[in-house]
Protein backbone atom coordinates (compact mmCIF):
# COMPACT_ATOMS: atom_id res chain seq x y z
CA UNK A 1 0.00 0.00 0.00
CA UNK A 2 1.31 3.24 -0.44
CA UNK A 3 1.39 5.30 2.71
CA UNK A 4 3.03 8.20 0.91
CA UNK A 5 1.55 12.06 1.64
CA UNK A 6 -1.55 12.73 -1.13
CA UNK A 7 -0.59 15.76 -2.70
CA UNK A 8 -1.62 18.97 -0.84
CA UNK A 9 -2.61 17.36 2.32
CA UNK A 10 -0.94 18.34 5.86
CA UNK A 11 0.29 14.41 5.85
CA UNK A 12 0.30 12.64 9.58
CA UNK A 13 -1.29 14.42 12.27
CA UNK A 14 -1.18 13.66 16.14
CA UNK A 15 -3.94 15.11 18.25
CA UNK A 16 -2.82 16.77 21.65
CA UNK A 17 -4.81 17.44 24.55
CA UNK A 18 -4.63 20.61 27.06
CA UNK A 19 -5.64 20.34 30.74
CA UNK A 20 -7.58 22.94 32.42
CA UNK A 21 -7.76 23.09 35.77
CA UNK A 22 -9.54 26.49 36.70
CA UNK A 23 -13.63 25.67 36.50
CA UNK A 24 -15.17 27.05 33.36
CA UNK A 25 -18.65 28.46 34.50
CA UNK A 26 -21.47 27.50 32.10
CA UNK A 27 -24.55 29.18 30.64
CA UNK A 28 -26.75 26.51 32.24
CA UNK A 29 -25.19 27.99 35.74
CA UNK A 30 -23.29 25.21 36.40
CA UNK A 31 -19.18 24.88 36.01
CA UNK A 32 -16.85 22.15 34.99
CA UNK A 33 -13.58 21.77 36.70
CA UNK A 34 -11.29 20.08 35.65
CA UNK A 35 -11.34 19.70 31.42
CA UNK A 36 -9.57 18.66 29.06
CA UNK A 37 -9.63 19.61 25.18
CA UNK A 38 -8.13 17.18 22.56
CA UNK A 39 -6.91 19.17 19.65
CA UNK A 40 -4.70 19.29 16.40
CA UNK A 41 -2.76 21.92 14.56
CA UNK A 42 -1.55 22.24 10.71
CA UNK A 43 0.88 24.94 9.52
CA UNK A 44 2.98 26.83 11.95
CA UNK A 45 2.78 29.79 14.24
CA UNK A 46 4.38 33.08 13.10
CA UNK A 47 6.42 35.07 15.07
CA UNK A 48 4.24 37.33 15.96
CA UNK A 49 1.39 34.93 16.43
CA UNK A 50 -0.65 36.62 13.97
CA UNK A 51 -1.40 33.52 11.21
CA UNK A 52 -3.54 31.26 13.66
CA UNK A 53 -7.35 30.46 12.22
CA UNK A 54 -9.92 28.45 14.89
CA UNK A 55 -12.20 25.70 12.96
CA UNK A 56 -15.07 25.12 15.15
CA UNK A 57 -16.61 21.80 14.49
CA UNK A 58 -20.14 20.90 13.51
CA UNK A 59 -22.65 18.39 14.79
CA UNK A 60 -20.93 15.04 13.95
CA UNK A 61 -17.19 16.10 13.39
CA UNK A 62 -14.41 16.24 15.37
CA UNK A 63 -10.86 18.39 16.04
CA UNK A 64 -9.66 15.91 13.25
CA UNK A 65 -10.13 18.68 10.86
CA UNK A 66 -7.41 17.62 8.12
CA UNK A 67 -4.48 15.40 7.36
CA UNK A 68 -5.09 11.59 8.69
CA UNK A 69 -3.30 9.30 10.93
CA UNK A 70 -0.38 7.59 10.89
CA UNK A 71 -2.17 4.31 12.11
CA UNK A 72 -4.97 4.55 10.22
CA UNK A 73 -4.59 6.16 7.02
CA UNK A 74 -7.99 6.30 5.85
CA UNK A 75 -9.42 8.48 8.50
CA UNK A 76 -8.66 11.29 6.87
CA UNK A 77 -10.11 14.48 8.31
CA UNK A 78 -13.91 16.39 8.07
CA UNK A 79 -12.71 19.37 6.27
CA UNK A 80 -9.38 18.16 4.38
CA UNK A 81 -10.67 19.16 1.13
CA UNK A 82 -10.44 23.05 1.84
CA UNK A 83 -7.36 22.88 4.61
CA UNK A 84 -3.66 22.02 3.33
CA UNK A 85 -0.94 23.36 1.67
CA UNK A 86 -1.96 25.36 -1.31
CA UNK A 87 -5.57 24.77 -0.43
CA UNK A 88 -8.16 27.63 -0.04
CA UNK A 89 -7.13 27.72 3.45
CA UNK A 90 -3.19 27.33 3.12
CA UNK A 91 -1.30 25.95 5.94
CA UNK A 92 1.66 27.32 4.56
CA UNK A 93 0.52 30.27 5.34
CA UNK A 94 -1.50 29.41 8.07
CA UNK A 95 -1.75 27.60 11.65
CA UNK A 96 -4.70 26.31 11.61
CA UNK A 97 -6.31 24.27 15.18
CA UNK A 98 -9.28 21.99 15.28
CA UNK A 99 -10.48 21.15 18.19
CA UNK A 100 -13.25 18.81 19.87
CA UNK A 101 -16.09 20.55 21.90
CA UNK A 102 -16.33 20.57 25.52
CA UNK A 103 -19.20 18.03 25.95
CA UNK A 104 -17.63 15.85 22.67
CA UNK A 105 -16.99 12.40 22.26
CA UNK A 106 -13.62 12.26 21.05
CA UNK A 107 -11.41 12.59 23.52
CA UNK A 108 -11.95 16.07 25.03
CA UNK A 109 -13.85 16.22 28.09
CA UNK A 110 -17.47 15.24 28.11
CA UNK A 111 -20.50 12.39 29.33
CA UNK A 112 -17.99 9.67 28.61
CA UNK A 113 -14.84 11.02 30.62
CA UNK A 114 -14.69 10.29 34.39
CA UNK A 115 -16.59 12.47 36.70
CA UNK A 116 -13.70 13.03 39.51
CA UNK A 117 -16.36 13.47 42.21
CA UNK A 118 -17.31 10.16 41.70
CA UNK A 119 -15.01 8.15 39.40
CA UNK A 120 -17.81 7.00 37.41
CA UNK A 121 -18.60 8.12 33.83
CA UNK A 122 -20.48 11.61 33.82
CA UNK A 123 -23.39 9.76 32.04
CA UNK A 124 -26.51 12.05 32.81
CA UNK A 125 -25.01 13.87 34.66
CA UNK A 126 -22.94 16.05 32.27
CA UNK A 127 -24.41 19.92 31.77
CA UNK A 128 -25.86 20.68 28.84
CA UNK A 129 -23.46 23.22 27.35
CA UNK A 130 -23.98 25.60 24.77
CA UNK A 131 -22.32 27.28 21.79
CA UNK A 132 -21.03 30.40 24.61
CA UNK A 133 -19.58 27.48 26.61
CA UNK A 134 -17.71 26.05 23.67
CA UNK A 135 -16.40 29.30 22.77
CA UNK A 136 -15.34 30.55 25.86
CA UNK A 137 -13.07 26.65 26.47
CA UNK A 138 -11.90 27.82 23.13
CA UNK A 139 -10.99 30.80 24.19
CA UNK A 140 -9.12 28.99 27.05
CA UNK A 141 -7.58 27.09 24.49
CA UNK A 142 -6.24 30.15 22.64
CA UNK A 143 -4.51 31.61 26.03
CA UNK A 144 -3.03 27.73 26.47
CA UNK A 145 -1.28 28.58 22.95
CA UNK A 146 -0.05 31.55 23.28
CA UNK A 147 -2.99 33.43 20.70
CA UNK A 148 -3.77 36.58 21.79
CA UNK A 149 -6.00 36.93 18.33
CA UNK A 150 -6.92 34.47 15.95
CA UNK A 151 -6.43 35.78 11.98
CA UNK A 152 -10.26 33.95 11.61
CA UNK A 153 -12.44 31.88 13.26
CA UNK A 154 -14.24 29.19 11.04
CA UNK A 155 -16.76 26.75 10.55
CA UNK A 156 -19.65 25.36 9.01
CA UNK A 157 -23.52 25.12 10.23
CA UNK A 158 -22.81 24.66 14.27
CA UNK A 159 -19.71 25.52 13.63
CA UNK A 160 -20.48 28.90 12.04
CA UNK A 161 -22.46 29.58 15.18
CA UNK A 162 -19.23 29.60 17.08
CA UNK A 163 -17.50 31.74 14.71
CA UNK A 164 -20.51 34.15 15.41
CA UNK A 165 -20.56 34.01 18.92
CA UNK A 166 -17.06 34.92 19.02
CA UNK A 167 -17.31 37.87 17.29
CA UNK A 168 -19.48 38.71 20.21
CA UNK A 169 -18.09 37.44 23.10
CA UNK A 170 -14.17 37.89 22.64
CA UNK A 171 -14.56 40.64 19.61
CA UNK A 172 -11.19 41.67 19.96
CA UNK A 173 -9.57 38.01 19.58
CA UNK A 174 -10.72 38.02 15.99
CA UNK A 175 -9.49 39.71 12.97
CA UNK A 176 -12.40 37.57 10.47
CA UNK A 177 -15.13 35.49 11.19
CA UNK A 178 -16.40 33.06 8.31
CA UNK A 179 -19.63 32.20 9.01
CA UNK A 180 -20.82 29.35 6.35
CA UNK A 181 -24.23 27.53 6.22
CA UNK A 182 -25.26 29.09 9.22
CA UNK A 183 -28.56 30.53 11.17
CA UNK A 184 -28.85 33.21 13.66
CA UNK A 185 -30.98 30.56 15.50
CA UNK A 186 -32.98 27.35 14.70
CA UNK A 187 -36.40 27.37 13.13
CA UNK A 188 -39.39 25.39 14.92
CA UNK A 189 -38.84 22.93 11.75
CA UNK A 190 -34.98 22.79 12.70
CA UNK A 191 -36.25 22.09 16.61
CA UNK A 192 -38.84 19.52 15.41
CA UNK A 193 -35.85 17.67 13.60
CA UNK A 194 -33.72 17.49 16.58
CA UNK A 195 -36.70 17.06 18.95
CA UNK A 196 -36.81 13.57 16.77
CA UNK A 197 -33.60 12.50 17.16
CA UNK A 198 -33.16 13.02 20.71
CA UNK A 199 -36.70 10.99 21.15
CA UNK A 200 -35.50 8.21 19.04
CA UNK A 201 -32.22 8.05 21.80
CA UNK A 202 -34.40 8.85 24.92
CA UNK A 203 -37.02 5.83 24.29
CA UNK A 204 -33.92 3.20 23.19
CA UNK A 205 -34.75 1.21 26.15
CA UNK A 206 -30.54 0.26 26.39
CA UNK A 207 -30.66 4.07 27.09
CA UNK A 208 -31.39 3.62 30.41
CA UNK A 209 -31.86 7.56 31.39
CA UNK A 210 -28.58 8.44 29.92
CA UNK A 211 -25.93 6.21 31.84
CA UNK A 212 -26.11 3.16 29.83
CA UNK A 213 -21.71 3.33 30.31
CA UNK A 214 -22.88 1.81 33.29
CA UNK A 215 -24.62 -1.48 31.76
CA UNK A 216 -23.09 -2.31 29.53
CA UNK A 217 -25.23 -0.81 26.37
CA UNK A 218 -24.95 1.73 23.83
CA UNK A 219 -28.58 2.86 22.57
CA UNK A 220 -27.57 1.91 18.99
CA UNK A 221 -30.85 1.75 17.71
CA UNK A 222 -31.88 5.37 18.89
CA UNK A 223 -28.35 7.29 17.72
CA UNK A 224 -29.46 5.16 14.35
CA UNK A 225 -32.30 6.82 13.57
CA UNK A 226 -31.24 10.24 14.99
CA UNK A 227 -29.01 10.34 12.23
CA UNK A 228 -31.08 9.11 9.99
CA UNK A 229 -33.24 12.07 10.58
CA UNK A 230 -30.22 14.48 10.62
CA UNK A 231 -28.74 13.21 7.47
CA UNK A 232 -32.19 13.68 5.67
CA UNK A 233 -32.26 17.44 6.76
CA UNK A 234 -28.08 17.55 5.20
CA UNK A 235 -29.58 17.08 1.62
CA UNK A 236 -31.72 18.43 -0.55
CA UNK A 237 -34.47 16.80 -2.16
CA UNK A 238 -32.68 17.46 -5.59
CA UNK A 239 -29.80 15.87 -4.73
CA UNK A 240 -31.31 12.73 -3.00
CA UNK A 241 -33.46 12.49 -6.28
CA UNK A 242 -30.22 12.35 -8.31
CA UNK A 243 -28.24 10.40 -5.98
CA UNK A 244 -31.01 7.36 -5.42
CA UNK A 245 -34.16 8.45 -6.95
CA UNK A 246 -36.57 5.45 -6.62
CA UNK A 247 -33.82 2.89 -7.67
CA UNK A 248 -34.47 -0.15 -5.89
CA UNK A 249 -31.80 -2.53 -4.17
CA UNK A 250 -32.28 -5.63 -5.77
CA UNK A 251 -33.89 -4.27 -8.54
CA UNK A 252 -37.61 -5.40 -7.51
CA UNK A 253 -40.17 -4.48 -5.04
CA UNK A 254 -39.92 -7.51 -1.77
CA UNK A 255 -43.20 -6.34 -0.27
CA UNK A 256 -41.34 -6.45 3.25
CA UNK A 257 -39.56 -4.38 5.65
CA UNK A 258 -36.06 -5.13 4.19
CA UNK A 259 -34.57 -2.15 2.66
CA UNK A 260 -35.62 -2.30 -0.73
CA UNK A 261 -35.54 1.56 -2.08
CA UNK A 262 -31.55 2.48 -1.99
CA UNK A 263 -32.33 5.75 0.01
CA UNK A 264 -33.42 3.19 2.79
CA UNK A 265 -30.22 1.51 2.39
CA UNK A 266 -28.37 4.44 2.13
CA UNK A 267 -29.75 5.70 5.86
CA UNK A 268 -29.55 2.64 7.63
CA UNK A 269 -25.69 2.10 6.14
CA UNK A 270 -25.35 5.58 7.22
CA UNK A 271 -27.08 5.20 10.55
CA UNK A 272 -25.27 2.23 11.29
CA UNK A 273 -21.93 3.63 10.58
CA UNK A 274 -22.50 6.69 13.03
CA UNK A 275 -24.02 4.49 15.90
CA UNK A 276 -20.64 2.68 15.90
CA UNK A 277 -18.64 5.38 17.10
CA UNK A 278 -20.50 8.27 18.27
CA UNK A 279 -21.68 8.57 22.10
CA UNK A 280 -25.27 9.58 22.39
CA UNK A 281 -25.30 11.72 25.64
CA UNK A 282 -22.45 13.60 23.07
CA UNK A 283 -25.73 13.66 20.30
CA UNK A 284 -28.30 14.86 22.89
CA UNK A 285 -26.50 17.58 24.15
CA UNK A 286 -24.73 19.16 20.91
CA UNK A 287 -28.76 18.94 19.29
CA UNK A 288 -29.36 20.76 22.63
CA UNK A 289 -26.98 23.54 22.13
CA UNK A 290 -28.24 23.78 18.43
CA UNK A 291 -31.58 24.59 19.58
CA UNK A 292 -30.85 26.66 22.90
CA UNK A 293 -28.54 29.01 19.98
CA UNK A 294 -29.73 32.56 19.76
CA UNK A 295 -27.84 35.86 20.31
CA UNK A 296 -30.36 37.78 19.64
CA UNK A 297 -32.83 36.55 22.84
CA UNK A 298 -30.58 38.51 25.26
CA UNK A 299 -31.76 41.80 22.59
CA UNK A 300 -35.20 41.48 22.66
CA UNK A 301 -34.76 39.33 19.27
CA UNK A 302 -32.61 42.30 17.51
CA UNK A 303 -29.83 40.22 15.85
CA UNK A 304 -28.09 43.45 15.21
CA UNK A 305 -28.07 44.94 18.82
CA UNK A 306 -26.60 41.39 19.66
CA UNK A 307 -23.57 41.70 16.96
CA UNK A 308 -23.44 45.33 17.97
CA UNK A 309 -19.84 44.12 19.80
CA UNK A 310 -18.47 42.49 16.84
CA UNK A 311 -15.65 44.18 15.43
CA UNK A 312 -14.65 41.16 12.79
CA UNK A 313 -14.29 41.54 9.10
CA UNK A 314 -17.23 38.34 8.11
CA UNK A 315 -17.26 36.03 5.46
CA UNK A 316 -20.79 34.61 5.09
CA UNK A 317 -21.32 32.25 2.83
CA UNK A 318 -24.90 30.43 1.92
CA UNK A 319 -25.76 27.64 -0.44
CA UNK A 320 -29.23 28.05 -1.96
CA UNK A 321 -30.71 24.88 -1.73
CA UNK A 322 -29.94 24.52 2.02
CA UNK A 323 -33.69 24.60 3.28
CA UNK A 324 -32.37 23.47 6.74
CA UNK A 325 -30.27 26.80 7.53
CA UNK A 326 -31.61 28.67 4.06
CA UNK A 327 -30.09 31.27 2.73
CA UNK A 328 -32.42 33.83 4.15
CA UNK A 329 -31.32 32.67 7.10
CA UNK A 330 -27.38 33.97 6.37
CA UNK A 331 -29.29 36.78 5.22
CA UNK A 332 -30.61 38.01 8.33
CA UNK A 333 -27.19 37.80 9.75
CA UNK A 334 -25.90 40.14 6.69
CA UNK A 335 -28.56 42.33 7.39
CA UNK A 336 -27.69 42.54 10.95
CA UNK A 337 -23.84 42.78 10.08
CA UNK A 338 -25.18 45.85 7.94
CA UNK A 339 -26.90 47.49 10.22
CA UNK A 340 -23.55 47.83 12.37
CA UNK A 341 -21.64 49.00 9.60
CA UNK A 342 -19.50 46.39 9.34
CA UNK A 343 -17.60 45.11 6.94
CA UNK A 344 -19.23 41.64 4.87
CA UNK A 345 -18.86 39.48 2.04
CA UNK A 346 -21.75 37.54 1.55
CA UNK A 347 -21.77 34.75 -1.10
CA UNK A 348 -24.60 33.18 -2.30
CA UNK A 349 -23.55 29.60 -3.68
CA UNK A 350 -26.32 28.09 -6.32
CA UNK A 351 -25.12 23.89 -5.57
CA UNK A 352 -27.25 21.64 -5.39
CA UNK A 353 -26.10 19.73 -2.50
CA UNK A 354 -28.01 21.05 0.24
CA UNK A 355 -26.71 21.70 3.77
CA UNK A 356 -23.94 19.26 3.05
CA UNK A 357 -22.68 21.70 0.20
CA UNK A 358 -20.38 23.50 2.78
CA UNK A 359 -18.31 20.05 3.25
CA UNK A 360 -18.31 19.65 -0.67
CA UNK A 361 -15.42 20.77 -2.82
CA UNK A 362 -17.91 23.12 -4.98
CA UNK A 363 -15.24 25.34 -7.25
CA UNK A 364 -17.21 28.55 -6.66
CA UNK A 365 -17.56 28.30 -3.50
CA UNK A 366 -13.74 27.14 -2.31
CA UNK A 367 -12.61 29.92 -4.92
CA UNK A 368 -14.44 32.43 -2.58
CA UNK A 369 -13.08 30.72 0.03
CA UNK A 370 -9.54 31.43 -1.05
CA UNK A 371 -9.54 34.50 -2.40
CA UNK A 372 -11.02 35.66 1.62
CA UNK A 373 -7.90 34.02 3.51
CA UNK A 374 -5.24 35.41 0.80
CA UNK A 375 -6.52 38.52 2.08
CA UNK A 376 -6.45 37.95 5.48
CA UNK A 377 -3.01 36.58 4.57
CA UNK A 378 -2.37 40.19 2.74
CA UNK A 379 -3.67 41.80 5.83
CA UNK A 380 -1.44 40.17 8.46
CA UNK A 381 1.41 41.06 6.10
CA UNK A 382 1.00 44.05 6.25
CA UNK A 383 -0.33 44.63 9.73
CA UNK A 384 3.47 42.60 10.83
CA UNK A 385 5.05 45.58 8.54
CA UNK B 1 -13.09 47.42 -21.29
CA UNK B 2 -10.17 48.62 -21.42
CA UNK B 3 -8.28 51.16 -18.50
CA UNK B 4 -10.68 52.39 -15.99
CA UNK B 5 -14.32 52.73 -17.44
CA UNK B 6 -15.41 56.71 -18.76
CA UNK B 7 -17.90 57.05 -15.98
CA UNK B 8 -16.29 55.86 -13.04
CA UNK B 9 -14.25 59.57 -12.74
CA UNK B 10 -17.15 60.78 -13.37
CA UNK B 11 -19.21 59.32 -10.50
CA UNK B 12 -15.90 59.62 -8.33
CA UNK B 13 -15.91 63.06 -8.80
CA UNK B 14 -19.29 63.43 -7.71
CA UNK B 15 -18.88 61.69 -4.18
CA UNK B 16 -18.15 63.21 -0.62
CA UNK B 17 -15.22 61.83 0.90
CA UNK B 18 -15.61 59.59 3.49
CA UNK B 19 -19.21 58.53 2.37
CA UNK B 20 -21.90 55.73 3.01
CA UNK B 21 -21.71 54.38 -0.68
CA UNK B 22 -23.58 51.24 -1.98
CA UNK B 23 -22.87 50.22 -5.17
CA UNK B 24 -25.55 48.32 -7.46
CA UNK B 25 -24.00 45.86 -10.32
CA UNK B 26 -20.60 46.43 -8.88
CA UNK B 27 -18.86 43.65 -11.05
CA UNK B 28 -15.28 43.17 -9.96
CA UNK B 29 -15.34 45.73 -7.26
CA UNK B 30 -12.91 47.99 -9.39
CA UNK B 31 -14.96 51.02 -8.53
CA UNK B 32 -15.37 50.83 -5.13
CA UNK B 33 -11.96 50.09 -4.83
CA UNK B 34 -11.13 53.22 -6.54
CA UNK B 35 -13.39 55.14 -4.55
CA UNK B 36 -12.43 53.83 -1.21
CA UNK B 37 -8.10 54.55 -2.05
CA UNK B 38 -9.32 57.79 -3.23
CA UNK B 39 -11.97 59.11 -1.22
CA UNK B 40 -11.83 57.40 2.13
CA UNK B 41 -15.73 55.82 0.83
CA UNK B 42 -17.05 53.17 3.43
CA UNK B 43 -18.39 51.08 0.72
CA UNK B 44 -20.52 47.66 0.18
CA UNK B 45 -20.93 46.50 -3.47
CA UNK B 46 -23.91 43.92 -4.64
CA UNK B 47 -23.50 41.15 -7.79
CA UNK B 48 -24.83 38.37 -8.18
CA UNK B 49 -22.19 36.61 -11.01
CA UNK B 50 -20.55 33.61 -9.09
CA UNK B 51 -17.33 34.52 -11.43
CA UNK B 52 -16.71 38.26 -9.96
CA UNK B 53 -17.09 37.94 -6.69
CA UNK B 54 -13.57 36.26 -5.71
CA UNK B 55 -12.78 39.44 -8.07
CA UNK B 56 -14.28 41.53 -5.97
CA UNK B 57 -12.59 40.06 -2.47
CA UNK B 58 -9.39 40.24 -4.45
CA UNK B 59 -9.97 43.99 -4.64
CA UNK B 60 -11.04 44.28 -1.03
CA UNK B 61 -14.10 45.68 -0.86
CA UNK B 62 -16.89 44.52 0.63
CA UNK B 63 -19.63 42.56 -1.90
CA UNK B 64 -23.02 41.24 -1.40
CA UNK B 65 -24.06 38.38 -3.49
CA UNK B 66 -27.49 39.02 -4.15
CA UNK B 67 -30.20 39.88 -7.08
CA UNK B 68 -31.30 43.26 -7.64
CA UNK B 69 -34.27 42.38 -9.06
CA UNK B 70 -35.40 40.93 -5.64
CA UNK B 71 -34.83 44.47 -4.46
CA UNK B 72 -33.18 45.75 -1.56
CA UNK B 73 -35.17 44.48 1.33
CA UNK B 74 -31.82 44.09 3.40
CA UNK B 75 -31.34 47.45 3.42
CA UNK B 76 -32.24 50.00 5.76
CA UNK B 77 -33.85 53.23 4.43
CA UNK B 78 -31.77 56.12 4.49
CA UNK B 79 -28.40 53.37 5.31
CA UNK B 80 -26.29 54.85 2.32
CA UNK B 81 -25.54 58.38 1.12
CA UNK B 82 -24.97 57.29 -2.40
CA UNK B 83 -26.27 54.55 -4.15
CA UNK B 84 -24.64 53.94 -7.53
CA UNK B 85 -25.90 51.90 -10.05
CA UNK B 86 -23.21 52.13 -13.00
CA UNK B 87 -24.30 50.67 -16.62
CA UNK B 88 -26.74 48.18 -15.47
CA UNK B 89 -29.57 49.92 -15.56
CA UNK B 90 -30.67 49.20 -19.10
CA UNK B 91 -30.16 45.23 -18.47
CA UNK B 92 -32.72 45.27 -15.31
CA UNK B 93 -36.04 43.48 -15.56
CA UNK B 94 -37.37 46.17 -12.92
CA UNK B 95 -36.06 49.81 -13.41
CA UNK B 96 -38.46 51.36 -12.15
CA UNK B 97 -38.90 49.86 -9.05
CA UNK B 98 -34.43 49.85 -8.73
CA UNK B 99 -34.91 53.36 -9.15
CA UNK B 100 -37.33 53.97 -6.39
CA UNK B 101 -35.33 51.28 -4.07
CA UNK B 102 -32.10 53.36 -4.67
CA UNK B 103 -33.62 56.25 -3.49
CA UNK B 104 -35.41 54.26 -0.15
CA UNK B 105 -31.67 53.53 1.05
CA UNK B 106 -29.52 56.34 -0.05
CA UNK B 107 -29.82 60.05 0.36
CA UNK B 108 -28.91 60.16 -3.40
CA UNK B 109 -28.72 58.41 -6.35
CA UNK B 110 -26.15 57.72 -9.30
CA UNK B 111 -26.71 55.86 -12.74
CA UNK B 112 -25.02 55.72 -15.77
CA UNK B 113 -26.92 54.65 -18.47
CA UNK B 114 -25.46 54.48 -22.43
CA UNK B 115 -27.81 57.25 -24.42
CA UNK B 116 -29.53 55.97 -27.04
CA UNK B 117 -30.44 58.84 -28.65
CA UNK B 118 -26.46 59.60 -29.48
CA UNK B 119 -26.11 60.27 -32.73
CA UNK B 120 -24.31 56.86 -34.09
CA UNK B 121 -27.18 55.16 -32.90
CA UNK B 122 -29.89 56.78 -34.74
CA UNK B 123 -27.70 56.71 -38.08
CA UNK B 124 -27.58 52.62 -37.64
CA UNK B 125 -31.01 52.28 -36.78
CA UNK B 126 -31.92 55.04 -39.65
CA UNK B 127 -29.90 52.73 -41.78
CA UNK B 128 -32.30 49.57 -41.02
CA UNK B 129 -30.02 48.14 -38.29
CA UNK B 130 -29.80 48.01 -34.56
CA UNK B 131 -26.87 49.73 -33.06
CA UNK B 132 -23.74 48.05 -32.74
CA UNK B 133 -20.32 49.97 -31.20
CA UNK B 134 -18.36 50.44 -27.88
CA UNK B 135 -21.43 51.62 -26.13
CA UNK B 136 -23.84 49.02 -27.42
CA UNK B 137 -21.36 45.98 -28.33
CA UNK B 138 -23.62 43.33 -28.62
CA UNK B 139 -26.36 42.17 -31.08
CA UNK B 140 -29.79 42.46 -30.64
CA UNK B 141 -29.86 38.44 -30.21
CA UNK B 142 -27.45 38.17 -27.41
CA UNK B 143 -27.80 41.62 -25.71
CA UNK B 144 -28.51 41.54 -22.07
CA UNK B 145 -30.09 45.50 -22.15
CA UNK B 146 -33.81 45.29 -22.50
CA UNK B 147 -35.07 49.22 -21.42
CA UNK B 148 -32.95 50.97 -23.38
CA UNK B 149 -33.38 54.41 -23.27
CA UNK B 150 -32.45 58.12 -24.52
CA UNK B 151 -30.99 60.57 -22.40
CA UNK B 152 -34.69 62.64 -23.25
CA UNK B 153 -36.19 59.30 -21.90
CA UNK B 154 -34.68 59.50 -19.02
CA UNK B 155 -35.66 62.54 -17.74
CA UNK B 156 -39.19 62.16 -18.64
CA UNK B 157 -39.10 59.27 -16.47
CA UNK B 158 -37.84 61.12 -13.79
CA UNK B 159 -40.31 63.78 -13.71
CA UNK B 160 -43.35 61.35 -14.57
CA UNK B 161 -41.66 59.54 -11.30
CA UNK B 162 -40.57 62.71 -8.91
CA UNK B 163 -36.72 62.27 -9.04
CA UNK B 164 -35.22 65.27 -8.68
CA UNK B 165 -32.28 65.16 -11.11
CA UNK B 166 -29.53 67.36 -9.77
CA UNK B 167 -26.55 67.17 -12.13
CA UNK B 168 -26.53 65.83 -15.68
CA UNK B 169 -22.91 64.77 -17.29
CA UNK B 170 -23.13 63.89 -20.69
CA UNK B 171 -19.82 62.02 -22.23
CA UNK B 172 -18.47 60.73 -25.01
CA UNK B 173 -14.88 58.74 -25.02
CA UNK B 174 -14.36 60.02 -21.35
CA UNK B 175 -14.93 63.32 -22.01
CA UNK B 176 -18.13 65.96 -21.05
CA UNK B 177 -20.21 66.59 -23.89
CA UNK B 178 -21.64 70.34 -23.04
CA UNK B 179 -24.13 71.00 -26.03
CA UNK B 180 -26.67 69.00 -27.36
CA UNK B 181 -26.52 65.97 -24.95
CA UNK B 182 -28.95 63.83 -26.47
CA UNK B 183 -27.16 63.42 -29.82
CA UNK B 184 -23.67 64.29 -28.91
CA UNK B 185 -23.54 62.21 -25.48
CA UNK B 186 -22.76 58.63 -25.97
CA UNK B 187 -22.90 57.88 -22.17
CA UNK B 188 -25.12 59.80 -19.49
CA UNK B 189 -24.26 59.99 -15.71
CA UNK B 190 -27.06 61.08 -13.39
CA UNK B 191 -27.26 62.26 -9.83
CA UNK B 192 -30.72 62.35 -8.15
CA UNK B 193 -32.45 62.99 -4.75
CA UNK B 194 -36.34 62.34 -4.11
CA UNK B 195 -38.61 64.87 -4.97
CA UNK B 196 -39.97 66.82 -7.97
Amino acid sequence: MDTSTPARSVGAVTPQTASFSEPLPLRCGRSIAPYELVYETYGRLNADRSNAILVCHALNASHHVAGFYADDPDNVGWWDNIIGPGKPVDTDRFFVIGVNNLGGCFGSTGPMSIDPATGRPYGASFPLVTVEDWVAAQARLADHLGIERFAAVMGGSLGAMQSLSWTRQFPERLRHALVIACAPNLSAQNIAFNEVARQAILTDPDFHGGDYYAHGATPVRGLRVARMVGHITYLSDDAMASKFGRQLKNGSIGYGFDPEFQIESYLRYQGGKFAEYFDANTYLRITKALDYFDPALDFGGDLSKALAAARAAFLVVSFTTDWRFAPERSREIVQALLRNQLDVTYGEIDAPHGHDAFLLDDPRYHALVRAYLDRIHAEIGRAAR
Amino acid sequence: MKGPRADFAVIAGRIRPGAKVLDLGCGDGSLLRHLRESLDVRGYGIEIDDAKIPACVKNGINVLQMDLESGLSGFDPGSFDYVILSLTLQAMKNSERILSEMLRVGREGIVSVPNFGYWRNRIQLAMGRMPVNDEFPHHWFDTPNIHLCTLTDFEVFCVQHRIRILERIALHEGREVSSLPNLRGSLVVYRFGSGA
